[in-house]
């Protein structure tokens, strides 16, 4: 009945998308990406902020897990990575992190050869990688290779009652055909502790969530202080959320009820199957592309305000809490989960669900793919240098 | 006639409002005896099921989400006038 279909790599992951990355290793050659972007439009090109001016461990640690786990992501077919020649992340530095990924991979120094001549080289790379890879085809997908992340942003109390229950529903259903799922948003899950560790599969598991929220909430105080407790957003709180321990019960909804798993850091690669938590923060740019280089191939995205954010190479389904949002936003928004308050069952609204995932699965774009709406940020732990 | 709220779990002691509601308005939810609001709510805010008096703890989702300041009545609104985070005083 409902097939799954992906690209098997050598890794023995599955991809949804066969993509040609094109990846900056640092912001100062973003000139270059975006000039690869106009002449091969088709692949997915990757400018970004970060790659040079911080030097903490952790910060290195996140920079070379993101950018090399972006190049690994089982949607990625092949990639073509530009470096400056200088940097931290630079590409001699950056190049074991990638070279065992066991698809094809070129690699250019800007300070070599020049921007303009590297942008030549680099369209021209790509052009030949679409000609290597797109011999290859999609072939029946086990459920159980498919990682589907749960994310939510610019929400608002309908965002707890509608979309969240929604998608918590849909985790429920991939977790129960083997899937895994995974959701992040640390911040968002303060208040929750006891709620969160009555699910977890293990004493570890639970001691892990145990820490991972009292940080956050550590965090929060220390950067927020006395406003700690506004640490939602004032949209949030035009919506109706009064308090986080009110925006986090209405967050962690989009897990589903299922036993946790797993606690991952930012970024890292879940070695267990169904339901996984990650120890990321809330701000929606740098939460997808945590749950994004995990290795989910797909992903859920509820909002209650409204936003058009999308990531590069991981298809992302949009779903609004209610139906003015939903008409409002029709461009970008997939589901409309405000159908549940005119009175639609929630198990028709999951099946819809479960159908439009499935055909993004098979090859269909998200109004977020089609529209060109990636976003790629990441967390950062200290201001640049 | 349709309802208007929601109660999300039957511990709970606040409705969300599925619209906004006006001043005197009747709260139509399932389970729930017919109540007015006292005052104009949002839409997806919070009104009180029942006189909580200051101090007590509001419960959203089964679980608390936060302490009121002030003695709230039976259909007041629930927002951050009148209630406060449990974990951080502010």
């Amino acid at each position: 009945m409902r097939e799954i279909t992906g690209y098997e790599r050598k890794s023995g992951k599955f991809g949804v998308r066969n993509h040609v990355l094109v990846l900056a290793t640092v912001s100062c050659v973003n000139g270059v990406i975006n000039r690869i972007a106009r002449e091969v439009p088709e692949a997915v090109c990757v400018p970004h902020a970060y790659g040079c001016g911080r030097g903490s461990a952790r910060e290195t640690q996140i920079l070379f897990r993101i950018l090399a786990s972006m190049v690994h992501h089982p949607n990625v077919g092949a990639a073509v990575v530009i470096g400056l020649g200088c940097e931290r992340a630079n590409t001699k530095t950056f190049r074991p992190f990638i070279e065992k990924a066991e698809k094809p991979i070129a690699i250019f120094d800007v300070q070599e050869s020049g921007s303009l001549q590297t942008a030549k080289e680099g369209a021209e790379a790509a052009r030949r990688m679409f000609a290597e890879i797109g011999g290859q085809r999609r072939v029946s997908m086990p459920w159980d290779k498919l990682m589907v992340a749960m994310e939510c942003g610019g929400s608002d109390a309908m965002s707890g009652v509608t979309a969240n229950v929604a998608l918590g529903s849909v985790s429920d259903w991939v977790v129960g055909k083997g899937g895994s799922v995974i959701f992040g948003e640390n911040t968002e899950m303060i208040g929750t502790t006891h709620v969160l560790t009555r699910r977890a599969k293990n004493e570890e598991v639970a001691r892990q969530i145990t820490e991972m929220i009292d940080q956050a909430e550590q965090r929060t105080k220390d950067i927020m202080g006395p406003l700690a407790s506004w640490v939602i957003s004032p949209g949030n709180m035009d919506g109706g959320m009064s308090t986080i321990a009110e925006k986090s019960m209405g967050c962690i909804h989009k897990g589903g009820t299922t036993q946790i798993n797993q606690v991952v850091d930012y970024g890292e690669w879940p070695t267990e199957k169904g339901l996984i938590l990650q120890d990321g923060p809330g701000y929606d740019g740098d939460s997808m592309a945590g749950l994004a280089v995990s290795g989910s191939q797909i992903m859920f995205f509820s909002t209650g305000r409204g936003t058009p954010a999308g990531f590069p190479c991981v298809p992302v389904i949009k779903v609004a809490s209610n139906s003015p949002l939903y008409r409002a936003m029709i461009d970008d928004m997939d589901v409309n989960a405000g159908s549940l308050i005119e009175g639609k069952p929630l198990e028709a609204l999951r099946d819809e669900m479960i159908d439009r995932m499935v055909r993004t699965i098979n090859g269909e774009k998200t109004k977020a793919e089609a529209n060109g709406m990636e976003v790629f940020t990441m967390m950062t732990v200290n201001p640049p240098f | 006639m349709k309802e208007n709220a929601l109660l999300i779990h039957p511990r709970d002691n606040v409705i969300v409002a599925l619209r906004g509601l006006a001043a005197g308005e009747e709260v139509r939810v399932k389970g729930v005896e017919g109540f007015p609001v006292l005052e104009s709510i949002p839409p997806s805010h919070k009104a009180a099921l029942r006189d909580i008096p200051a101090g007590e703890e509001i419960i959203k989702y089964g679980e608390v989400v936060a302490v009121c300041t002030r003695d709230i009545r039976k259909g007041q609104w629930v927002h951050t006038h009148n209630l406060e985070s449990k974990r951080w005083k502010k």
